[in-house]
């Protein structure tokens, strides 16, 4: 904790979006995340990177629910996160994307759309749902955001699968979150594809604040407002690229002992 | 630019099965064969659920004879209570009682048998004690996240359950031979051929009913999330639905439709025995849905009548056979047509039609039932 | 004094149940280290176990109807014979089962669970016309019989204790094999990850054909044990997979020692029960409360919480 020595001092939790405290998550014993405390302000880029096995999924699973904390609080505006179940999170204004593309391929990419609008999210919402011009206008402009305009009526399954990374993120987008989680958006990517995810990626994140999770150093330098490197469940180094680059700890971590 | 109830292609499918079970059926059977059929009709009703909830949701229930059950018993209940007035039970020891009471030595109408006088109250017990049940049952495994195989063998052992205790408590529930020797319905003789003919076509009318129901829900944006909870449950919870709550309802609409079947057997077949509870009933009504085609609610349909004329007329003919026949359709329908005649119907017959017809395909899009809408939508 | 009892006959009664309920535990034990060896390491439902089982109580009564036959100078020592071979035989069609069937459905448990159990009616169809429907059953040797008095109320039956001392030797067999042998070593990294096993040099598809034949052959001497407690019948063993998928569920899918822990805890408190209600209520309660643990904490007794 005393590692995020570039967060100030006593931070008030309401300057921030999100304000993750204290947070620890143990599997028998096991803390992938020991003690984690790190803030994100409003339309803030943030990325985190660190070597594998360092919890950096697992803080995304930890603010979006998928996992449940040990210890520690997650504050996002003035909602305590860790007590509420995913799809509340979700109401919320927190929107996250899987490493893997997680879709689903048995539907079209504008089914995939539509089912991720958000209206009718309950029983007999969903029931009674309609499709009306704003929801087939909604999901025709993110469709076109994310280069998928001409393949609407395609079964999501048969997308390549750096279509498949943009359907998701265009899930992301319909929901209009406060909030955006990308748990590496680029990796397994072709060139051209990563190229044009890139350029994606820096249309949608203004307005959003946004916590990706990134290996490819160039990248993370093009988009970063802040870097946060862990390791071992812990801050290990936080500020600009720049700092990050330089700190010591952060080197003897990246090239070895 | 909404979505249409049914496509073209599946309005015809409709009148198609409605003829067949409203005009073909009546017109062709003798009164035996005729009630038969209204029998096999019933488990359409259980098909048709496990559609929606198994084809659709992906939740496999092994326990649909429970619900099945519930709503027969219900219905049973009544007609037993209405058999056994004073004056038709004169000779039994205690008299006003059903008959297997009294030979249990049971003096007095235990008191949840007591709403069961009234026709109103068991109209709406056969629907709603299945729902309750159900919903006990989904809420306790689906808030904590269970599912798949888990919750399979969870309702698979509720059916052992429930058959286990209708058979030990027979002084109340008429054990291993369940509740017989059923009369009339508010005066009404049920077992004339008359009344035959006329439940045959309440049962087949409930029958279109909840078929348009499920279609309703099938269409919906419900029905597309349920084949996307089916694929992708966390997805669904992190676009910010609570998954649990629609498998519930699924779960609960599939009990509900069940137990319509239950009562209309018990009032077209005149009994109702705990051997329409158990596993094996129960996964038996698994298989007329994946013969049907797990995705088809009008296969369903199909699937439950030609699954039961097989057993009758194989049963009939070569008691021994059937059993490997049926073990040989759980095989065959998973290994070799997962989606059952439905999907054969699609790939094979359909573009035969079209071929003759002259017609361009519509390309046969088995696993996604909302495609159609889509492109509507999207033009 | 509790109720009509005295201490003594109470504790007695007690005894006595417990002791019936420890041979109902031994079936439930070799039935569900079987299936759990399969369910937990391969996540395949075999609703198929049953018939396995009674594979084996077919052969074991094969067998003692042979060798009074033929060579009855074997007949006390023939049971042993007979379990290997009840090994064997459904070993045998547990690899076969897995080659012609599960290894194509390996990613759709739900359709395992169908295919199987068509695969167990026509087994049981099968048992019906080779066996016939009439149920029968074997003659022990005369060691075997008779009952050896622990107290003056206490009695204990030698076939009961010959069955515990198999269960016992049967469990630690397997308990070896999944946890000490390299090749339970194999078993296990084929499980945690399958493609990682696949690329070290592990015949993953060989593992998961021999790990269905052990699971089905441990089936197998469970239906010889069968023999000396209940009568072989073709539909027998559909009686059981109920109760022995609970048991695998209840102990947590991947934990043998949860295994016989809950397969303990089942038949003990069914068995108790059993002396104060009728069998069917005893049955019903123990099956509610398994179901309502399992509701309550459906991962089982005994897990091991895993980083998703």
């Amino acid at each position: 904790m005393q590692q995020a020595n570039t967060a100030p001092a006593s931070p008030a939790p309401k300057d921030f979006l999100l304000s993750v405290e204290g947070l620890t998550v143990s599997f028998d014993g096991f803390k992938a995340v020991n003690g984690l405390s790190f803030y994100v302000d409003e339309n803030e880029i943030r990325v985190i990177i660190g070597p594998n096995g360092a919890g950096k999924t697992t803080v995304l699973d930890l603010i979006c629910g998928r996992t449940r904390a040990t210890e520690g609080s997650i504050r996002f505006r003035d909602q305590e996160l860790t007590r509420m179940k995913e799809h509340q999170i979700v109401h919320a204004g927190v929107g996250r994307k899987f490493q893997n593309p997680s879709i689903y391929e048995d539907l079209t990419v504008f089914e995939n759309l539509e089912l991720s609008f958000p209206r009718g999210r309950g029983v007999f919402g969903a029931l009674a749902f309609r499709r009306d011009a704003q929801v087939i206008e909604r999901v025709e402009e993110i469709a076109e955001t994310i280069f998928l305009k001409d393949q609407l009526d395609t079964q999501a399954a048969i997308l390549s699968h750096g279509q498949k990374q943009w359907l998701e993120i265009g899930m992301l987008l319909i929901q209009s979150p406060e909030l955006l989680m990308l748990d590496e958006p680029v990796a397994g990517m072709s060139v051209s594809e990563r190229v044009k995810t890139a350029e994606l990626l820096h249309q949608i994140i203004k307005g959003h604040s946004v916590i990706v999770i990134e290996h490819d150093m160039k990248f993370v330098q093009d988009i970063a407002h802040r870097v946060t490197v862990m390791h071992q469940g812990k801050v290990l180094s936080e500020g600009s690229m720049d700092h990050v680059q330089h700190d010591p700890k952060v080197i003897e971590v990246y090239l070895g002992h | 630019m909404n979505i249409t109830l049914y496509s073209r292609r599946e309005w015809i499918a409709l009148a198609i099965l409605s003829a067949l079970i409203l005009i073909v059926f009546p017109a062709t059977m003798d009164i035996f064969r005729l009630n038969l059929v209204g029998k096999y009709l019933t488990y359409a009703f259980v098909a048709v659920g496990l559609v929606l909830c198994w084809g659709h949701g992906g939740i496999l229930s092994l326990g649909q004879g429970i619900f099945f059950g519930l709503g027969g018993y219900c219905m049973a209940m009544f007609l037993k209570l209405e058999a056994s007035s004073p004056e038709n039970t004169a000779i039994q020891s205690t008299p006003g009682i059903p008959d297997f009471m009294d030979w249990n030595q049971v003096t007095e109408l235990p008191f949840w048998w007591v709403p069961f006088k009234s026709f109103p109250f068991t109209l709406v017990a056969v629907v709603v004690v299945p729902v309750i049940f159900a919903w006990i049952i989904g809420a306790a495994m689906f808030k904590r996240r269970v599912g798949g195989v888990y919750f399979a063998i969870i309702t698979q052992a509720f059916a052992a359950i429930l058959t286990i205790l209708i058979v030990g408590q027979q002084g109340y529930t008429g054990g291993v031979n369940g509740i017989t020797d059923l009369r009339t319905l508010l005066g009404w003789d049920i077992r004339t051929d008359g009344a035959k003919v006329i439940l045959y076509f309440v049962n087949a009318a409930l029958l279109i009913a909840v078929l348009l129901v499920g279609q309703m829900v099938r269409v919906s944006k419900f029905g597309r999330l349920l084949i996307a909870m089916r694929d992708k449950e966390d997805r669904v919870r992190f676009s910010g639905y609570d998954v649990a709550n629609f498998k519930m309802f699924i779960f609960c609409l599939a009990a509900a439709f069940s137990a319509i079947g239950g009562a209309m057997f018990t009032l077209q077949v005149g009994f109702m025995s705990p051997s329409f509870v158990g596993i094996v009933p129960s996964i038996e009504m698994v298989i007329f849905a994946a013969v049907g085609g797990r995705l088809s609610l009008f296969g369903a349909v199909y699937g439950a009548l030609i699954v039961n004329w097989a057993k009758t007329s194989f049963s009939e003919t070569f008691p021994e056979l059937w059993l490997f026949a049926m073990g040989g359709l759980f095989i065959a329908v998973v290994m070799t047509f997962p989606n059952g005649l439905a999907g054969l119907f699609r790939s094979h017959v359909e573009p035969l039609v079209a071929r003759l017809l002259r017609k361009p395909v519509v390309a046969a899009r088995e696993t996604t039932t909302a495609a159609e809408p889509a492109k509507l939508a999207a033009e | 004094m509790i109720g009509d009892y005295t201490l003594v006959e109470f504790s007695s009664i007690l005894a006595m149940q417990g002791f019936a309920g420890l041979i109902l535990f031994s079936v439930f034990v070799l039935m569900a280290l079987g299936l759990a060896v399969i369910f937990g390491q391969m996540g395949v439902i075999n609703m198929a176990h049953g018939e396995f089982m009674i594979l084996g109580a077919y052969v074991t009564w094969l067998c003692s109807q042979f060798v009074t036959a033929y060579v009855p100078a074997l007949f006390p020592i023939y049971f042993f014979i007979a379990m290997a071979l009840a090994f064997v035989a459904s070993g045998a069609l547990g690899i076969l089962v897995e080659w012609a069937l599960i290894r194509h459905l390996y990613k759709r448990p739900l359709d395992t669970l169908l295919a199987t159990w068509g695969l167990s009616l026509i087994l049981q169809q099968l048992y019906r016309s080779v066996f016939g429907a009439r149920e029968v059953g074997v003659s022990l040797p005369d060691w075997m019989m008779g009952s050896f008095p622990l107290t003056d109320i206490i009695e204990v039956p030698i076939n009961g204790l010959f069955v515990m001392a198999l269960t016992i030797l049967i469990s630690l067999a397997v308990f070896l094999l999944m946890f000490r042998s390299r090749w339970g070593k194999q078993v296990r990294a084929v499980v945690q990850n399958r493609p990682m096993a696949g690329a070290v040099g592990i015949n993953t598809k060989k593992v998961d054909r021999l790990t269905f034949g052990l699971g089905c052959g441990v089936a197998g001497v469970a239906g010889s044990a069968f023999t000396m407690i209940g009568s072989t019948g073709p539909t027998a063993g559909q009686l059981y997979i109920v109760d022995t998928f609970l048991v695998v569920v209840f102990g947590g899918a991947a934990s043998l020692i949860g295994t016989i822990a809950s397969a303990f805890t089942i038949s003990q408190a069914q068995s108790t029960m059993e002396f104060f209600m009728s069998g069917s209520m005893a049955k019903v309660l123990t099956l509610l409360t398994v179901v309502g643990i399992l509701m309550l904490r459906p991962e089982g007794l005994f897990t091991l919480k895993m980083r998703r």
